[in-house]
């Protein structure tokens, strides 16, 4: 069974297509790079598989649930972090993570539990009493993953997890992620393509709402490569989508 | 309908501390304490009817409700929206009904906190003379019944928008519009051309007149239904939103 499974998602905002017919199937132990140029469709898409936008046509399910048709057992497999790490600001990092912890479900005794677990991993003990509001956008960052993380799910949707991180602290995330990947299914989204060389074991680009490549990253480098010389892939992002954009 | 009574309480646990992280809590309180006396002293002739009851103090609710309550209810969703929470929220395994229900009893509950301080008033007219206790309690009753509809009112405007000022001025217009009903301002300029059914219609939807009824010390069906069927025609109202319009 694939973890996360979505057929000819399709989106209109007024006139305008978001998203024009992705598909997009993740299996257990993968990590799928989500790329694609500011507008193409990415964060629509994300907001579909989670469930919280109903698509016009197609269908997503997640560990075997169709995200509509059956939310609430879709979203108890489900870990996400919407685009920009949203949190109640006036709550403390501790009382937030309990809060989402207890409407995931988790009873006191398994949820102390993995609030101690997500202090550890996601190192947040410097700031666990501190209001979200006073926090670096490193830490709120931290809080959103770590608030993805609480029940420990199967399927994890991360939209722009490392986006205003430093480099030390996109460091730490991209271990993290990769400490937790293997029995998960990790769909990320960013801008950062090395990112996606470091971590990611397959690339799913789109531009103006389509899917416009799909493979791993050496497969995708392989396949740009001009006399047995790859290109970064940068250059073949730019040339999938830098076209169509234009 | 499924619904998770964990989920209720924990939201309601939630939005009800939340109104007091920060000082708007206590400015509120206070604002309605001072209001609410100031009216019945100054503009109520409190002292000067020489009774020993708390129509004139009453009698100024529903004008401070349309005010207040759309303050109560501003932030409950327009908040959630402008910082994105909403998303979090709703892809948590939760039903929109749990949180619309949640949150609306978060501001009720504070709410009745107001109504509780001002029970000082009753105790001076208990010193002061021998008021009527059941037309005490009945006009807290009633109060409490009325607040809530003002509040479901402003709690589904909220959803709407991502915008707290926006929220607030329409739910204050909205409830100006059902307090105003029952005016003769209003019911006057009816009289004219309505057909008699409408103009009691009018009448009888008005918060004014059914608040009034309630505050003589019957706890009137009539009224009672209005406030309470207000409220859950608002919140199911809210529900839709919340499930129609999550991205905006």
């Amino acid at each position: 069974m694939q973890l996360v499974q979505a057929t000819g998602l399709v989106k209109t905002f007024s006139k305008l297509r978001a998203v024009d017919g992705v598909s997009l199937e993740v299996s257990r132990g993968e990590v799928v790079g989500f790329l694609g140029p500011n507008g193409a469709g990415k964060s629509t898409t994300m907001k579909m598989l989670t469930g919280f936008l109903e698509p016009d046509a197609g269908t997503a399910s997640i560990a075997g649930h169709d995200v509509f048709a059956d939310p609430i057992a879709a979203r108890r497999h489900l870990g996400y972090l919407p685009e920009g790490a949203p949190a109640y600001g006036d709550m403390t990092v501790a009382d937030f993570l309990a809060f989402v912890g207890r409407m995931r479900g988790l009873i006191n005794s398994t949820l102390n539990e993995r609030l101690a677990e997500m202090v550890e991993r996601v190192n947040l003990a410097a700031v666990w009493n501190r209001p979200i509001d006073a926090l670096s956008k490193g830490f709120k960052r931290r809080v959103g993953i770590a608030q993805a993380l609480i029940h420990d799910p199967e399927v994890l949707i991360l939209d722009e997890p490392t986006d205003g991180l430093d480099p030390n602290q996109k460091h730490d995330m991209r271990e993290l992620i990769a400490a937790i990947a293997p029995g998960k299914a990790i769909v990320i989204s960013t801008h950062i393509l090395e990112e996606v060389e470091a971590i990611c074991s397959r690339v799913v680009i789109i531009a103006e709402g389509k899917v416009v490549a799909d493979a791993t990253p050496s497969a995708l480098l392989d396949a740009a490569a001009v006399d047995g010389q790859r290109p970064t892939l940068e250059v073949v992002f730019r040339s999938i989508t830098g076209s169509k954009a234009a | 309908m499924k619904t998770s009574f964990r989920t209720i309480a924990l939201v309601f646990g939630r939005e009800f501390r939340a109104y007091f992280a920060t000082p708007l809590a206590a400015v509120f309180l206070l604002v309605f304490l001072a209001l609410s006396a100031g009216l019945a002293f100054f503009a109520g002739g409190f002292f000067e009817r020489g009774q020993a009851d708390l129509g004139p103090f009453f009698a100024w609710h529903p004008w401070l409700f349309l005010i207040l309550m759309p303050a109560i209810g501003m932030r409950l969703w327009a908040d959630e929206r402008r910082s994105g929470v909403i998303e979090l929220l709703m892809t948590l395994p939760v039903r929109a009904h749990e949180v619309v229900i949640g949150k609306f009893l978060a501001g009720w509950a504070f709410t009745a906190v107001a109504l509780v301080l001002t029970m000082s008033f009753w105790l001076v007219t208990l010193y002061l003379g021998s008021p009527d206790n059941g037309i005490v309690i009945a006009s807290y009753i009633g109060s409490f019944l009325m607040a809530g509809a003002f509040l479901a009112i402003s709690a589904c405007i909220s959803a709407m928008t991502k915008n707290q000022v926006i929220a607030f001025i329409l739910a204050a217009i909205v409830s100006f519009l059902l307090v105003m009903s029952g005016t003769n301002l209003v019911l006057a300029a009816l009289r004219g051309w309505a057909p008699a059914l409408i103009v009691d219609l009018v009448q009888s939807l008005s918060f004014i007149t059914n608040f009034d009824r309630l505050t003589r010390g019957v706890l009137e069906a009539p009224a009672v239904i209005l406030f309470v069927s207000t409220i859950v025609l608002a919140l199911w109202i809210n529900v839709q939103v919340v499930d129609a319009k999550k991205a905006a």
